[in-house]
């Protein structure tokens, strides 16, 4: 492949859009968006802009599908078709299929699946702008939109990824970096429990900048946690502050 | 033994609440001797047991509860009724008619149907199978006037109150019927539109402001506020 | 999932792998019995059959010619595709390509892409219009476990099978010419994959182990020792500190394997 582009970071450190390697792209996090789902979230990070909905747990549909021991977590990561630079088609690409099951299998540790049997919760994830780390972004708001809606979590799940540019490790890669870089970690992390409940990687890097990169990761989840916590309780504490006028 | 609160903090899903001798209790859970909360609530202990009262949680069935109920479906020997929980509940005709019953000849539609609303009890229930109802006690069955609101079910005991004191002074000064279904849906019904607009307001009041304190002497004071204006547009 | 596995058996794999040991008396980090055939399939423009165990996969190259993507003009295309036929195990169904069987592709995909096992720039005809498209298709024939390290292997072994056509362009035509060439590879990645059962991975789980585990993570990795894949599944989840562990599992035993095979 011909490695022929413009240095995506500068002697300086400096990324093309003019964030420093270890920094994070602006975030904002609202809950409860959606009057229909049992919770929901919607999340910015960077461009990406993604609404996350979750209903139930609920009889499910078709009743087959039910677990008789415990519940079920069925999941849709799904792009819209103006989402991205060349218009995708609205039919479930591969990617979109694959991820899904990386979504649903990352949120599962967090959830008590043997309390509700033969119920189920389906979460939608709907990617209204892509530019980078849409899985990430999506599992934070979903995380979310879970807790949202009622149903007991061991913690809240929160995504980052981290990659390598140039010759750099760098974090949050926006997509530009996830194109013409060496190296994409995406990592999905429960903080209370120090458990890695997502983890894929795709390019080449060392063992060493393997570690460097998980680690990068997890440090930009913490941080996102912090976000997480604030999101979910600015939505309950406004009724809280209202009626203590 | 470290407690990582204050009293009525609110707390989201994993966050660290105690460490050592501590009962999980609801709405936490356990993992290697600490207590994290499991929803998101306000956080409180006896001392003995790690309580969260959850902000917002849907309702599991437990047997004796009552719970009022819409009937979705009218089957073969029964009436599939919704009951604003991930499980379904059925309420079978022999507990409705009193006589034996007979597929061929009854009609269940006339007795409930799709839409109607129903108080019952939750006769039985375990995790395998639908919760079966009752309403072959007196004060169950078929809601024929009245209005209905949802809560959520977590807020139903501030509604209550201690002792059933809250819940007997919205009925004193509104002169209202009030059915708290445990299920957080509630029927208010009253002589006239404006009692049962009031008693709506007052426990929609409540439930937003249930962890908050001087809440008792608030909704006191909105009840009697209301009822002198009724008195003042009465004289006039 | 699969109820062939009875609670009892399953246990019984969890008491064992805790004292260190599995039911097949491999150790936790040994790899079972390789076998690989190639060039079975003489339509197919390379082959390779593998047993994993009694896992078995079968995977076919075609190369056809067709356009190149208009980000890359110079280079080939690859696909990989992945079919879980029924055949192979009474939770497979027939019908589209389920979520099973697109992850199993797109990580089978991802370790040779990654890797740039196949030199892709030499599979270019005439820049811009025609190329190479090399499609892999792993064909799984027999589920006892670990598809992926299988279907991996199988398809590392079945490029290394290929054979294309010789073409050149004369006179602004394009002319196939006799004989063939192999199909260019320069890299040999290995996937190795682990399972975790309580907190002890195991390398290389069988089908009853899948069972058990509560997830499993998988690293593809080249001969520099690089890492080019990875990709962790299940439900349940690693510490960190696990998932370094892995790497380590993963380098030693993805040059023990690339011994074995002679790659």
């Amino acid at each position: 492949m011909s490695e022929k582009h413009e240095k995506l970071i500068d002697k300086k450190g400096i990324r093309l859009d003019g964030r420093k390697a270890d920094e994070l792209r602006p975030l904002k996090l609202q809950v409860g968006v959606l009057s229909h789902a049992d919770g929901s979230a919607y999340i910015e990070h960077g461009k990406n802009k993604i609404l996350a909905a979750a209903f139930g747990p609920r009889e499910m549909h078709p009743k087959h599908m039910s677990l008789p021991d415990r519940m079920v977590l069925r999941c849709r990561y799904h792009m819209a078709p103006f989402s991205v630079q060349e218009r995708k088609s609205p039919a479930p690409s591969r990617r979109e299929v694959e991820l899904s099951k990386v979504i649903k299998e990352c949120l599962e540790p967090a959830l008590f699946l043997e309390l509700y049997p033969r119920t189920g919760v389906d979460l939608f994830v709907e990617v209204l702008q892509a530019d980078g780390g849409t899985r990430c972004a999506s599992i934070t708001a979903a995380a979310l939109a879970i807790a949202d809606a009622g149903v007991p979590m061991r913690d809240l799940v929160v995504a980052c990824a981290a990659g390598k540019v140039d010759d750099t490790v760098v974090l949050d890669l926006y997509d530009a970096e996830d194109k013409l870089g060496a190296a994409d970690v995406p990592v999905a992390y429960m903080p209370s429990l120090n458990a890695v409940t997502l983890l894929q990687m795709d390019g080449k890097l060392t063992p060493e900048e393997f570690e460097k990169a998980m680690n990068m990761a997890i440090d930009g989840c913490k941080k996102i946690y912090e976000m997480q916590k604030e999101a979910l309780k600015t939505k309950y504490m406004v009724v809280k502050e209202e009626a203590e006028e | 033994m470290p407690i990582f609160f204050e009293k009525k903090q609110l707390v989201t899903p994993g966050e660290l609440l105690a460490e050592g001798d501590y009962l999980a209790g609801e709405n936490t859970y356990m993992e290697k001797n600490k207590i994290y909360a499991s929803r998101i609530g306000l956080v409180d202990t006896d001392n003995k047991k790690v309580n969260v009262v959850a902000l917002r949680a849907f309702y599991v069935p437990k047997m004796g509860d009552i719970i009022i109920g819409a009937v979705v479906e009218v089957g073969f020997n029964g009436w599939t009724v919704d009951i604003k929980s991930p499980y379904t509940a059925l309420l079978r005709a022999s507990d409705v008619l009193s006589r034996p019953f007979k597929p061929q000849n009854d009609e269940l539609s006339q007795v409930l149907n799709a839409g109607d609303l129903i108080v019952a009890k939750i006769a039985s229930y375990d995790r395998a199978h639908d919760p079966q109802l009752t309403v072959g006690e007196p004060g169950l069955g078929k809601i024929t006037r009245g209005q209905i609101l949802h809560v959520t079910p977590t807020k139903i005991p501030r509604i209550i109150g201690r002792k059933g004191s809250m819940i007997s002074m919205i009925k004193q000064e509104t002169g209202c019927q009030i059915i708290l279904g445990l299920n957080g849906v509630i029927l208010v019904t009253g002589k006239n539109l404006e009692d049962e607009e009031l008693a709506i307001t007052a426990i929609k009041k409540i439930e937003e402001e249930s962890h908050t304190s001087g809440l008792t002497d608030r909704i006191t004071q909105l009840l009697k506020e209301s009822k002198g204006k009724v008195e003042e547009n009465k004289n006039e | 999932m699969s109820s062939l596995v009875t609670r009892v058996r399953l246990k019984q794999i969890e008491q064992f792998i805790e004292k260190g040991k599995r039911l097949d008396e491999r150790g936790l980090h040994d790899y079972r019995e390789i076998k690989i055939e190639q060039g079975l399939i003489e339509k197919a423009e390379g082959s390779a059959r593998v047993l994993l165990g009694k896992t078995e996969v079968l995977v076919g190259v075609k190369v056809e010619t067709g356009e190149p993507f208009p980000d890359t003009p110079n280079e080939g295309v690859m696909t990989v595709n992945a079919e879980l036929v029924p055949i192979a195990s009474p939770t497979f169904e027939a019908g589209p390509p389920n979520e099973d069987s697109i992850e199993l592709a797109r990580v089978v995909d991802r370790g040779i892409r990654e890797s740039k096992a196949i030199d892709n720039e030499k599979l270019c005809i005439e820049p811009g219009k025609k190329v190479f498209v090399v499609f892999v298709d792993v064909y799984v024939l027999n589920h006892d476990g670990n598809l992926i390290d299988a279907s991996a292997i199988a398809a590392m072994a079945a490029l290394l099978n290929t054979k294309m056509p010789n073409y050149e362009i004369k006179d602004g035509e394009l002319k196939i010419k006799q004989g063939y060439c192999q199909l260019p590879v320069k890299s040999h990645p290995v996937t190795v994959t682990m399972g975790k059962i309580n907190n002890t991975l195991i390398v290389d789980p069988g089908l009853e182990e899948e069972e058990v585990m509560d997830s499993r993570i998988s690293m593809a990795i080249n001969e520099e020792g690089h890492i080019c894949a990875v990709q962790k599944g299940g439900s349940g989840y690693f510490t960190p500190q696990q998932i370094l562990e892995a790497s380590k599992i993963a380098q030693e035993k993805a040059v023990e394997i690339r011994k074995k095979l002679n790659w």
